[in-house]
């Protein structure tokens, strides 16, 4: 019966958005017709019912009913509640589910409280978030229905992979398609602007905040996910250009550059057409994730070729948006103007060199996500890995570091360099002393030796913005930036830091007996079997000292679940402010020793404070502009009030 | 009638025992241990960074679990502490498994678009920065 109701609040919200979509594009005739005022209380019903939907399926989950297939095939009655709700979303059907919902949510939230924008506009937005999502409702209801019964129940459910049973990873998939959707909601402002014509400061800044938003999320999915890959995969790898990684880092590019450029076209009127461009690059690269993970493709090209079917699926929705947003914009772009001018050394030029850095990134990023599977195709496999992404993606990205460290301090429409002098000089010294003084204390790598350089001259000059004023005074919008930038350079910190400075222990140890890593000694104390709700475990008791200090216990773990059978790797981290030691223990050789494996990452956990502080800068900007907004919409409705006392006087 | 059985369980164990030992293969001598020298040692480690583990998804064998990375790890350290360039043994690799095997693309015929593209990109993102900020001023 729940199944069964959670399918037809899903079809129900599938013919509101068709609703949705028709009443926006009549709407888009000379006179309004009727239809029109359907549009908005569509689209905030279609919200409630995806919700509902998606409740629904939460509680098939809680209530594990094995006669649906879904839950039989992902879920198992001695899982752990958290990670039985989780598994709603820890699979295809489940997931795009979650898509549609958000999806959903946020149309009804924009449907419901966005009124700056001319009413026109609004509804060919809210046509076109109808467009994405009937895409994304057909495919759920026709080739991927989470709520199909099985014929006969299941007796018990396969389980979830134990890999994916851990409490970040439950959350990463959510975050990222938060980051997805307010994506999705960009572009549809984008279109609704292009459509309707207006490109202007009011569309940027209806359109700023689901860019920070989802800006937000992309960044914490992100950072959530490097940690759950270091510290679940137990080898204290933190990114590994993998395809999956790429495809979340993608539209994070993108959405850093909309983000910036939004900001221009808010605050000056300026890249108009450059804004409109990007917000379509920025959803495309989401729906590339999307379809990159989702239609199985990475695992193997060919599997994908014999099993079309999801995967073609997902590759026409792909197609069809990039291409009609890509069409409507070819068509549409000359009519938009360029907006006003600005000099080169002003903050709009520091924008836009950076812009189009990130962009040449962007397209290293894809060039090389996508270059193996397109060989693949042709039967020629070629890896593409960090010895390319890392020097490569490098030339663009050191340039733009450099100039994100000064460009700040520019002032709108045009400056002199002369003005920032001082700045800039303090910047590079930083710069330059911290290259000299690595270069004297060993032989690293060129990139870690350039990237502490960078980061040390970036954390001082992402500050500078704040000299000279009233700290309580400065807006939350500088304070955001301020603390985003700053995060860069902490992140980019702890990865030169991490790279350069290393140390690793393999070493076979009795118990009883200790081993060395940098300043830290391992002894291993005992080794004794555990067992957990789905999993038995062999356990090592590692007593750790930091430089003769007192020692720190430490409980790695070598798991097997059986449900479903697998073996993994459980690594225990001692951290300290000034790094992690990490700790992950394996077989037990012949002999009787125990295999440990010991890495000493000093500043490692920088890289997600990085993340972190990032994350907070957009949340500080993102609650700035929302009050900014907030105090605008009072004092209109406040003069509006005032004009209809005077008329009535 | 004991006899036959005994004399079948006997074949059987004949068939069982290299399988039985197969499974539990100890692992290489060096897919767990490292170099005595620390130089060879981290030589080897940036070598067995940018070499794919052909049984995993996306993992280098210096990231993985699998027997068959384990057993490159041992051929890649042994190699080294025998005297050879790491570039000798990547290319020793290659031959072998094909250019899959590494993460570190070289510029060939399948792969020039991979240095093509980034050149080009250098080069339009120059000329978009010198239009638009030409413009500008």
């Amino acid at each position: 019966m729940i199944a069964e109701l959670g399918l037809a609040a899903l079809w129900l919200a599938a013919a509101l958005s068709a609703l949705q979509l028709l009443g926006g594009v009549l709407a888009q005739r000379k006179e309004a017709s009727e239809i029109a005022r359907l549009v908005r209380p569509a689209a905030i019903m279609q919200g409630v019912l995806a919700g509902f939907a998606f409740l629904m399926l939460l509680w098939l989950f809680y209530v594990t009913d094995l006669s649906v297939k879904l839950v039989a095939t992902n879920s198992h009655s001695a899982k752990p509640l958290v990670f039985k709700l989780a598994g709603a979303w820890g699979n295809h059907e489940g997931s795009m589910l979650l898509w549609v919902t958000v999806m959903a949510l946020a149309g009804g939230l924009i449907a419901l409280v966005e009124r700056r924008l001319p009413e026109k506009t609004m509804l060919a937005t809210l046509s076109a978030q109808a467009f994405v999502g009937l895409g994304f409702y057909a495919f759920l209801l026709l080739s991927s229905n989470p709520f199909e019964r099985l014929p006969q129940p299941a007796l018990e459910g396969i389980g979830l992979n134990p890999l994916l049973q851990d409490i970040g990873l439950a959350f990463h998939p959510p975050t990222l398609y938060f980051g997805y959707v307010g994506l999705s909601v960009a572009f549809s402002f984008a279109v609704g602007a292009l459509l309707t014509r207006q490109v202007n400061p009011n569309f940027a800044r209806a359109m700023r905040p689901w860019v920070l938003g989802a800006w937000i999320f992309l960044t914490l999915g992100i950072t959530a996910g490097s940690y759950w890959a270091y510290y679940e995969l137990g080898w204290g790898g933190w990114w590994f250009w993998d395809p999956v990684e790429n495809a979340s880092l993608m539209p994070w590019l993108a959405a850093t550059a909309l983000l910036h450029s939004v900001g221009v076209l808010a605050a000056r009127d300026a890249l108009r057409t450059w804004t409109i461009m990007l917000g379509v690059i920025a959803f495309s690269m989401s729906m590339l994730g999307t379809f990159l993970v989702r239609s199985g493709i990475l695992t193997s090209v060919h599997a994908f070729a014999v099993d079309p079917e999801r995967g073609s699926f997902i590759l026409v929705l792909l197609l069809l948006y990039i291409g009609g947003s890509l069409l409507l914009f070819a068509l549409r772009a000359n009519t938009v103007s360029e907006g006003e001018r600005f000099s080169v050394t002003s903050r709009e030029g520091a924008l836009v060199f950076n812009n189009v850095m990130l962009s040449a990134l962007l397209g290293i990023v894809l060039l090389g996500t996508l270059y193996p599977l397109l060989t693949e195709a042709f039967d020629v496999r070629v890896s593409v890995g960090p010895p390319y992404f890392n020097p490569v993606g490098a030339i663009f990205t050191i340039p733009m570091l450099l100039i994100m460290a000064v460009g700040p301090l520019l002032r709108w429409r045009g400056d002199s360099f002369a003005r920032i002098k001082n700045s800039v000089a303090i910047v590079a010294a930083i710069m330059l002393a911290v290259l000299a003084l690595v270069l004297i204390l060993g032989s690293y790598g060129l990139l870690p030796v350039l990237g502490l350089a960078v980061a040390a001259g970036l954390a001082v000059g992402s500050f500078l913005p704040l000299r000279g004023r009233n700290l309580m005074r400065a807006p939350l919008s500088l304070w955001g930036m301020v603390i985003a930038h700053f995060g860069i350079a902490v992140a980019l910190f702890g990865m030169a830091s991490e790279t350069a400075f290393s140390e690793e222990k393999l070493a076979a140890v009795p118990v009883g007996e200790s081993a060395q890593v940098g300043p830290w000694n391992v002894n291993l104390e005992q080794v004794a079997p555990v067992a957990g709700p789905n999993w038995t475990a062999i356990q090592g008791r590692l007593a750790a000292s930091y430089d003769g200090g007192d020692p720190v216990i430490l409980t790695p773990e070598s798991r097997n679940f059986w449900a479903p059978p697998q073996e993994t790797t459980e690594s225990t981290l001692a951290t300290r402010w000034n790094g992690q030691l990490y700790a992950v223990i394996g077989n037990q050789a012949a002999d009787g020793r125990w295999q440990l494996r010991l890495w000493w990452k000093p500043f490692v956990t920088f890289i997600w404070y990085g993340g972190i502080l990032i994350a907070l800068g957009g949340l500080l900007a993102l609650i700035g502009r929302l009050r900014t907004d907030l105090k605008r919409r009072y004092v209109k409705s406040r003069q509006a009030d005032r004009a209809k006392e005077a008329a009535a006087l | 009638m004991n006899r036959a059985i005994a004399s079948i369980l006997a074949v059987l164990s004949l068939f069982a025992l290299p399988l039985a030992a197969q499974q539990s293969l100890p692992p290489a001598p060096l897919a767990y241990e490292q170099l005595e020298d620390p130089a060879q040692e981290e030589a080897a480690q940036a070598l067995m960074e940018t070499l794919r583990c052909l049984k995993c998804q996306s993992q280098s064998i210096a990231d993985s679990d699998a027997p068959m990375a384990g057993d490159m790890r041992h051929q890649v350290r042994s190699r080294i502490q025998a005297g050879e360039e790491p570039e000798a043994i990547r290319a020793w690799l290659v031959e072998r498994y094909g250019d899959y095997v590494s993460y570190a693309p070289t510029v060939s015929e399948t792969t020039w678009p991979l240095f093509a593209v980034p050149v080009l990109l250098l080069l339009v993102a120059g000329l978009i920065l010198w239009r638009r900020l030409r413009k500008a001023s």
